[in-house]
């Protein structure tokens, strides 16, 4: 089967985020006093069982960055025509999960619907009963039969999974003993992660692990796909916040005088108007543009990428000034200090002792406001979607999960399976996050001395 | 004393005035009356003449910054930037979408979002401020160990999910409280309370270990070593030395949103049938009324400057070292 690549404006955005990290970690890797403090990360097992589980999300999250428009069968004129769906590597992956839509609610591994409907059955009478779902389940002849048969699935999966998990940690058995990691936690965590990412696999290819949505979705697909939007809302961001904040924060506290008044003032402007309803304005604003032009967009999933793009931008223009402010302090400290006199009394010019001198000895704050704002900006995403000025409503994200199943609070029995899948997804990617960064700040921050190596 | 505070309120209208500024540009520059009477009437039905009489009903239809052709003083004050922008200064808000006084719906609806946001702030502060002493107390110890686990665990979960996780335990299980609602008087507090329990409950995590550490830094210093010398049991240095100290760091981040109570919470308002001006905003945002929204940016500045300002004096009170100048 034929197909063409696309590349979104988020996936460009994401292929130079990953292309900046990778040319990052070349150079430190070659740098002893660099790497210190990545060594003293990696001896923290929270942080490198936090970093297994993350990055376990952006390896989902890169994959579904891969796109792709598939051939579809019918040609014109020999020339090749494209569906105008755009599908991602991930979307063929699980293409099971994708594909098989029931009719709207199910509960998790439920075989039958949520709720009863008139049914005819094969002498032709009418009967008010929960029909069976088109796939979850479906190879069972009733009811009875399901509890035993999630729980071979179950075993046999988590037994696959724990097998996979002892080829992986053998397999990297050598490369890992060379280095000074916590192996047994790394080793218990993988263990734990591969029996139940094994059971959930064996379990999905005949159920509805999660259950399925309104529209007869798989939950677990959606949530899968919602990793995506998270992580390029919260690591997006920061390409635009990063310069700001580091060429004006820098430029305020080394130059003094005019120049920090104006950048002070900007800053002071911006950070007092309270950052959600800047975001709403913005946003506001961003919408009446994209509805008054259609034209700019070919497919569905390019509107709704240029606007996640879009409220990455206006996250990180309204977010920038308190790491601004951060740099600015620091860099009237550094300006005082003898190196840097030094190198003005040898006629270095300014914009030489900003980038050689001055920028690196920042690094660390910027590092630790980096990886402190990211679960900042996962949760924010889900809040910005319920007030209406988050994603595009077409694209999944924990937020529009959270906001379509809120809907269906009031129903009884309650629907509870989707905002679950949301919240529980959405707790292990930022608690991850959160003890990773952490560990960031415990080996970067200078107030902690160390003497040790 | 008072002439630092009139200065520091001459410092804040340069400040408001780019705030002004900022919205006027978002709001009519980069879009303009145009476009957003298109967006209001719908793609469909747009016509020159629907658009004119869209603008011309709410004032939209004059020059943004200067009219030349109007005479003397009316150059500058008959277009949109004086009427619709600078009059904000004189907390004229103008109307909403719907005609109504936005002036007016932001005096009514102060009072609900005041009821809840008021006992939430301080029953919050009491609150973090215990747990973070006590995390203190008992610190490099098990407990404290589990309590910064539970801050870490607590702050990670999404704060749409302590109200919809309340709203469904306590009112939907439970029964204890209406799941939405108000009422003046002494009836709102069967309404309040639900709210007012889970926005300390949202907050626990991250404000008590920001606590915690303030409280830890301070423990090293030298005061209370001599505090300890001259015999105090541990708890009377703590609740007497340290958090009197402590004081100085945690205004900072408290009086600042003091001003901001007013505005009160956009999710629990809106989650909870609240009629006050956080669930306002949400249904301005919704419904696209730009008007309502200018005037919630501008109210909010306003508030977060008077915020700084508060601040800088609560400085003066509790440190004696800090001078007026």
């Amino acid at each position: 089967m034929s197909f063409t690549p696309v590349i979104l404006w988020s996936d460009a955005l994401v292929f130079l985020l990953l292309a900046a990290g990778i040319a990052t970690a070349w150079y430190i890797r070659r740098r002893e006093h660099l790497l210190l403090p990545w060594r003293r990360v990696a001896q923290s097992s929270v942080a490198m069982v936090s970093l297994l589980v993350l990055s376990l999300f952006i390896a989902v999250g890169l994959l579904d960055t891969l796109h792709y428009r598939a051939a579809l069968p019918e040609q014109n004129n020999g020339e090749t025509v494209y569906s105008p769906e755009v599908l991602s590597v991930f979307d063929k992956l699980v293409e099971p999960l994708r594909v098989r839509t029931e009719k709207t609610y199910s509960e998790p591994f439920a075989i039958t619907l949520y709720a009863k409907e008139s049914i005819t059955d094969t002498q032709g009478n009418v009967l008010r009963d929960y029909p069976r779902l088109r796939y979850g389940g479906a190879h069972l002849a009733d009811e009875s039969q399901r509890n035993g048969d999630v729980a071979k699935r179950a075993l046999l999966g988590a037994l696959g999974g724990l097998l996979a998990g002892l080829l992986i940690a053998l397999g990297c058995r050598r490369w890992l003993l060379q280095r000074n990691l916590p192996l047994r936690a790394l080793l218990i965590a993988t263990l734990a992660i591969a029996v139940l990412i094994g059971a959930t696999i064996y379990l999905a290819t005949a159920y509805h692990v999660l259950g399925t949505d309104k529209v007869g979705q798989d939950v677990l697909y959606l949530s899968l796909k919602s990793i995506r939007t998270g992580l390029i809302i919260g690591t997006v961001t920061t390409l635009v916040t990063l310069p700001l904040a580091l060429f004006l924060g820098v430029a305020a506290g080394y130059f003094r005088g005019w120049v920090d008044d104006v950048i002070q003032y900007v800053y002071t402007v911006l950070s007092s108007i309270p950052s959600v309803l800047l975001i709403a304005a913005a946003v506001l604003i961003m919408q009446v543009t994209i509805d008054t032009h259609p034209e700019w967009f070919d497919t569905t999933a390019a509107r709704a990428d240029l606007r996640l793009v879009a409220l990455c931008l206006i996250l990180g223009l309204t977010s920038w000034t308190g790491l601004c402010r951060l740099l600015r302090g620091e860099a009237l400290k550094l300006r005082e200090m003898e190196y840097i006199q030094a190198a003005q009394s040898f006629g270095v010019s300014s914009m030489r002792i900003l980038t050689r001198h001055i920028m690196p000895n920042v690094m660390h704050i910027i590092l630790i406001a980096l990886v402190m704002d990211f679960s900042a900006l996962v949760l924010a995403e889900a809040v910005l979607s319920y007030v209406g000025v988050g994603v595009d409503p077409s694209m999944i994200s924990f937020g529009t999960m959270i906001n379509a199943a809120r809907l269906e609070m009031g129903r009884e029995p309650m629907v509870w399976w989707a905002l679950a899948a949301a919240f529980g997804f959405m707790l292990v990617l930022v608690l991850a996050a959160n003890l990773f960064a952490d560990a960031v700040r415990d080996a970067f921050d200078p107030r902690l001395n160390r003497t040790e190596t | 004393m008072i002439t630092y505070i009139v200065r520091r309120i001459l410092y804040a209208i340069p400040i408001l005035i780019g705030v002004n500024l900022l919205t006027f540009t978002l709001f009519f520059v980069v879009n303009t009356p145009d476009d957003m009477a298109r967006m209001q009437l719908g793609i469909k039905r747009v016509t020159p003449e629907a658009i004119e009489k869209w603008k011309q009903q709410r004032g939209y239809d004059k020059p943004l910054f200067l009219d030349p052709a109007a005479a003397g003083m009316n150059k500058v004050t008959d277009t949109i930037f004086w009427q619709k922008s600078a009059s904000m200064f004189i907390f004229d808000f103008g109307y909403s979408d719907d005609g109504r006084s936005i002036e007016r719906e932001i005096v009514t609806r102060m009072g609900p979002s005041l009821a809840i946001a008021l006992p939430t702030f301080l029953i919050g502060l009491v609150a973090y401020v215990s747990f973070a002493l006590l995390m203190t107390l008992f610190r490099a110890t098990a407990l404290d160990i589990a309590g910064v686990a539970l801050c870490v665990l607590l702050m990670s979960i999404s704060g749409l999910f302590y109200i919809i996780g309340g709203q469904f335990v306590v009112s939907k299980l439970w029964h204890l409280v209406p799941i939405s609602g108000y009422d003046g008087g002494a009836g709102a507090f069967k309404f309040v309370a639900l709210p007012i329990l889970i926005g300390v409950a949202g907050g626990i995590g991250s404000s008590s270990r920001w606590y915690r550490t303030i409280f830890l830094e301070e423990i090293g210093k030298d005061y209370v070593r001599t505090a300890r010398a001259k015999g105090l049991s541990e708890l009377r240095v703590l609740f007497t030395h340290v958090l009197k100290n402590a004081m100085i760091p945690i205004l900072t981040g408290v009086v600042v949103v003091i001003p901001l109570l007013f505005m009160g919470s956009l999710l629990t308002e809106s989650f909870f049938g609240i009629p006050g001006l956080g669930s306002y905003t949400i249904d301005a945002i919704n419904a696209q009324d730009f008007s309502v929204v200018r005037a919630m940016v501008f109210l909010g500045s306003a508030l977060y400057i008077a915020g700084l300002i508060l601040t800088d004096i609560s400085y003066t009170m509790v440190d004696p070292r800090v001078r007026l100048s």
